[in-house]
């Protein structure tokens, strides 16, 4: 009988964070500028030059563990992470190590399938490396001709997000992330973006026979830079431990990293030794402990949790599961579709701002909340579309106007003439001549093909450029049809 | 005590090339250092907190204002090798 | 009287009485430093420093410290001027940024004229472990200055400079000056920012003054003192530091440490430092016998916790950013083995070897973290003394300065050098070295130390003792 396995994984995130200054040194956050125009003695390790704690990543530091479900601790310390690599200008990374300024926590989000939680080990700041560009080779360290450093990016502040291993799938490993990510980023922790590495994440991935208990040996995977690589990466990952456990082979602890373009996994090993990385306590830097009062202060002054938020919307505005979720991210839209919200009926409001709204700006490369369109004029439109003032085409074309010439929606509806047509004689007139006009369709629909219906309703619509109701135009053809 | 394998193993980790005769003498000399410090293991420590900053203070912080960086013609100034703007790093391996 | 005679007090005020200029002062100062028999200095910078010199003449108003010239240790990054540490691997070094103490001093008004010798590092205590090779004693070349401030102390000692800035990581101030038989002061650590301060061990290092009076230290110490914000470890000054002035001792207790008054000193020392403390009872004080129980753990201690945080304080010498590189490496691994392997000297590969076995992966707890543990011992035993006695006292250094190449064979012999230093290191106390006298006509330093933040108390106790010793002798190969 063969052995079913079960993968456990755990995910290791790094988020820059959102300050003005670097994490040690008051050397401007850049990105894009010419190289190694954005540093100092500190960042660049002169002799002599020393670290001081930027306060903003402490107090982000503190929003993120809240968020995560961690407990703050009452005292924090850097420490020094000791390797050499020519991104690492102090050849020690300041990061923390025993005592993180978060603790154990567990993080709560929203999925298809309900609420989860995952279990957070800890949540630690430190410094970024600077980054290393290779030279020929297009780029690729191992063949590289030779390096070149650029600290521009050396000494960004880090938050370290540990996770318990407690996953079991790639999909259930995206699916976190996601969710952690639209939290980050609407608490104002981070940018978020994978794509530009200001959000990375690494896997730690072993095998094990289902149900049993112990961990098996784990293998680190690197460089996934997105949510489909990332679930892509950890599968693939998994597959390869499962073919070789099962061809009698071991798992080797070793770091590894997934090439997306081929779906290839490669060992990361260099002829170095393995790390051992010799922690102390940074002597150049003081503990932290945050004054109880100012940590009040900073929880006091946060914006609603996403979740809480998706919560709230999903009880009491009805809203689904993926709306909600579409909806909170970015935090913008959401506050946009509240607004909205407030004036229109919710569901409306949410097709409405997820849909026709997000699709034309998108055309224009515009988001809801800079555009033209107040949630006052999306309100007005949807209230005339819902009361049939206006046809669903007429309400588009309306939103349409209103996106590229601004204007009230009702006064556009009267200047272009788009007001539907209320006058029951004119519809009945209207659908008599189109079924004269198309005798075989008409006995068709009265042989039961009831499909034709639409045809009508088209020709209808057409008849009054949208300004009919098709919905009434529907019902008068069957009326009139069977009365025929 | 230390053997040639450890002092070997943590020439490696500092990053120190050390030459046969530099590596005998080096053993040698710390393990008589060793010996001597050893001295401290004697001692009942329990309960006993470290020391890592003997004038205790905490909190020390400073706003997240830009202070001006250096110029990059500055910053590259002491490299021994420059190339296209970055430190010239030699071939990783 | 010779302007090299003044002390820098006194030279303050001739030059703010207009009786001489800084661009005097200076010149005369380099006169001696250019004819350097000791070999006191790495690096003289006499077109700037006369420079600066003028621009103070032509003040309006003369600053504090008037243009009096001042000499640096090597460890101190100074702005273009070259700056080496002692090492081979900084051969060539311009800093980019002054450290801030010596920028103090230069905002009030001293003249930087160049920088002192020093063992590589920081890391010896001889001043032989300069890779530019060693300083001479000006009391008898044949023997070392101390270090690892060797070179600012023979530079004062020399009449090189009326005054120059150390470091002190286990003594490197105060047994230097005791060697060359002038006054060095450790601060309170904090008291002066290390930003700039090349490092060697974070959370012991201190820079502090050389000088040949109590006051001219203290005079220094007012113009670099409180902190700074580069700096998180510098602290806010509670008062001004106030040039002391005291004669008498009435009600002072000082207590006299006995571990550090019998076994291992040698009895001229002993004899020249009993005779100072002597004083204390004619000035009205008192002496009171005192045990630091863990006191004799202290060299240990300091033998892990300094080279642990120097393994990591000395990895950033890469031959990346700055420094020198070794030529034609294959590759990154040997690139760094080399750099750091041929640019290093012996004792600071010694002390990068011992740090990094001690916090290494399966020996962290038993040194690194047993380290940390007496420490906090150490600092006990200073508490309950200082609930007792106002400042305690002991020889600053075991012996007399000793031969050029005696205890180079034989690390642990040097480290004993600064077994009575190391102490008050640990738990960062204020601490001073002032010659009591001389034995077979070698100068003996007493070493004074008080609690955290009391400066102002030691040096005037310091100055009442210095008054009371009066002593005056001067090396001979100097005398003018
Ligand atoms: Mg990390
Ligand atoms: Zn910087």
């Amino acid at each position: 009988m063969s052995t079913t396995w079960e993968a456990v994984i755990g995910i290791e995130i790094h988020a820059q964070l959102l300050t003005r200054t670097k994490m040690f040194c008051g050397c401007e956050l850049s990105f894009g500028d010419p190289p190694n125009t954005h540093t100092c003695p500190v960042c660049l390790a002169h002799p002599g030059a020393l670290p001081v704690i930027n306060r903003e990543a402490i107090r982000l530091a503190i929003i993120a563990g809240h968020a995560l479900g961690c407990e703050i601790s009452e005292r924090s310390v850097f420490a020094r992470k000791n390797y050499f690599y020519p991104d690492l200008p102090k050849a020690y990374q300041i990061s923390q190590y025993d005592q993180p300024i978060c603790g154990p926590g567990r993080f709560r989000y929203l999925t298809p399938d309900g609420e989860q939680t995952l279990g957070i080990t800890r949540a630690h700041l430190e410094e970024d490396a600077a980054k290393l560009i290779h030279l020929g080779a297009e780029g690729r360290r191992a063949e590289a001709e030779g390096s070149v450093v650029d600290f521009n990016r050396g000494g960004t502040p880090l938050l370290e997000i540990v996770t318990e291993p407690e996953l079991h799938t790639g999909a259930a490993a995206a699916a976190f992330l996601k969710q952690l990510r639209q939290t980050l980023v609407h608490l104002g922790i981070t940018d978020g973006s994978m794509e530009q590495g200001s959000m990375r994440a690494d896997a730690n991935i072993s095998i094990r026979p289902a149900g049993t208990v112990g961990l098996g040996t784990k293998t680190e995977l690197k460089n996934m830079n997105s949510f489909t690589f990332l679930e892509r990466g950890i599968t693939a990952e998994i597959a390869r431990q499962t073919a070789l456990v099962e061809g009698g082979g071991r798992v080797a602890q070793e770091t590894l990293h997934f090439e997306p373009t081929t779906g290839r996994i490669t060992s990361l090993r260099s002829k170095e030794q393995a790390h051992d990385y010799r922690y102390f306590p940074e002597p150049d830097l003081l503990p932290v402990v945050p004054d109880r009062a100012w940590v009040a202060e900073i929880l006091a002054a946060l914006p609603e949790l996403p979740i809480t938020r998706r919560e709230r919307w999903m009880r009491d505005l009805r809203l689904t599961f993926e709306d909600a979720e579409v909806l909170a991210d970015p935090p913008e839209l959401g506050d946009y579709f509240e607004q909205v919200a407030a004036l229109a009926p919710p569901k409306s409001a949410a097709n409405w701002v997820r849909g026709d709204l997000r699709a034309q700006l998108r055309e224009r490369d515009q988001e809801p909340w800079q555009s033209g369109v107040t949630p006052d004029a999306l309100a007005d439109i949807i209230a005339m579309a819902e009361s049939r003032e206006i046809s669903m085409p007429s309400a588009k074309a309306v939103l349409t106007h209103v996106i590229d010439h601004g204007g009230a929606p009702r006064d556009v509806v009267a200047k272009l003439g788009l007001g539907a047509i209320q006058d029951e004689s004119e519809l009945m007139t209207l659908v008599d001549r189109l079924i004269a006009d198309n005798p075989v369709q008409a006995q068709q629909m009265r042989e039961g093909r009831d499909k034709l219906v639409g045809f009508f309703v088209g020709q209808a619509m057409k008849a009054t450029q949208g300004r009919a109701d098709p919905a009434r135009i529907g019902e008068l053809v069957r009326e009139r049809v069977s009365a025929g | 005590m230390i053997d040639e394998h450890v002092t070997r193993h943590v020439a490696r980790l500092a990053r120190l090339r050390l030459t046969d005769a530099e590596c005998d003498r080096m053993q040698a000399e710390l393990s008589a250092i060793l010996t001597y410090i050893e001295q401290i293991q004697e001692l009942n420590l329990e309960g006993v907190p470290p020391t890592t900053h003997a004038i205790p203070m905490e909190n020390v912080v400073r706003e997240d204002e830009p202070t001006p960086s250096i110029p990059s013609e500055l910053a590259l100034r002491e490299a021994p090798e420059v190339h296209g703007g970055g430190f010239a790093v030699p071939r990783m391996g | 009287m010779a302007l090299t005679d003044l002390t820098a007090e006194q030279a303050v005020r001739a030059v703010t009485a207009g009786e001489t200029s800084s661009e005097e002062l200076v010149r005369a100062y380099l006169e001696r430093a250019e004819h350097d028999d000791w070999h006191s200095f790495l690096a003289i910078d006499r077109d700037g420093a006369i420079d600066r010199a003028r621009v103070i003449d032509a003040m309006p108003e003369r600053p504090p410290l008037a243009g009096v010239p001042i000499a640096i240790k090597d460890a101190l990054s100074t702005r273009d001027l070259p700056t080496t540490a002692g090492s081979r691997i900084l051969e060539g070094f311009h800093p980019v940024y002054t450290a801030t103490c010596v920028a103090r001093l230069e905002a009030a008004g001293a003249v930087v004229i160049g920088k002192t010798n020093m063992d590589e590092f920081a890391m010896g205590s001889s001043c032989e472990n300069s890779a530019y090779g060693p300083t001479l004693n000006p009391w008898d070349v044949s023997r070392v200055p101390g270090g690892s401030s060797g070179g600012s102390a023979s530079a004062v000692a020399a009449r090189q400079a009326p005054w120059s800035l150390g470091s002190d990581t286990g003594g490197s101030i105060r047994q230097p000056a005791a060697l060359c038989g002038i006054v060095g002061l450790k601060p309170t650590y904090g008291a002066v920012s290390r930003y700039g301060l090349i490092a060697f061990a974070s959370s012991l290092d201190q820079v502090g003054p050389f000088a040949r009076t109590v006051r001219d230290a203290a005079l220094l110490l007012q113009a670099m003192v409180g902190r700074d914000p580069m700096d998180s470890t510098s602290l806010e000054w509670p008062e001004p530091i106030v040039l002391p002035s005291a004669e008498r001792l009435d009600g002072v207790r000082v207590g006299v440490i006995e571990e550090l008054m019998g076994e291992g000193i040698e009895p001229g020392v002993r004899i020249a430092c009993q005779a100072a403390l002597d004083h204390v009872e004619s000035l009205g004080g008192t002496l009171v016998p005192i045990r630091l129980p863990h006191a004799h753990h202290g060299l240990a201690t300091y033998y892990l916790i300094a080279p642990a945080e120097c393994s990591a304080n000395l990895a950033r010498f890469d031959g990346i950013r700055y420094g020198r590189r070794a030529l034609d490496a294959e590759d990154l691994l040997e690139h760094y083995e080399r750099t750091r392997g041929e640019g290093f000297g012996p004792e600071v590969k010694r002390r990068i070897m011992l740090g990094t076995f001690a916090l290494a992966s399966g020996y962290y707890e038993a040194y690194y973290g047993t380290a940390q543990r007496v420490r906090t011992r150490i600092v006990e035993d200073f508490e309950v003394a200082f609930a007792d006695v106002d400042v305690l006292a002991s020889p600053t250094s075991p012996t007399v300065a000793f031969p050029i190449g005696e205890r180079t064979g034989d690390p642990l012999a040097m480290y004993l050098s600064d077994v009575c230093t190391i102490p008050v290191s640990l738990a960062g106390l204020p601490s001073l070295s002032i010659p009591c006298g001389l034995s077979d006509g070698l100068p003996v330093g007493l070493q004074l130390a008080g609690p955290a933040l009391s400066e102002n108390r030691l040096l005037d106790i310091a100055h009442a003792l210095e008054t009371a010793i009066g002593f005056d002798a001067v090396p001979a190969g100097v005398a003018a």
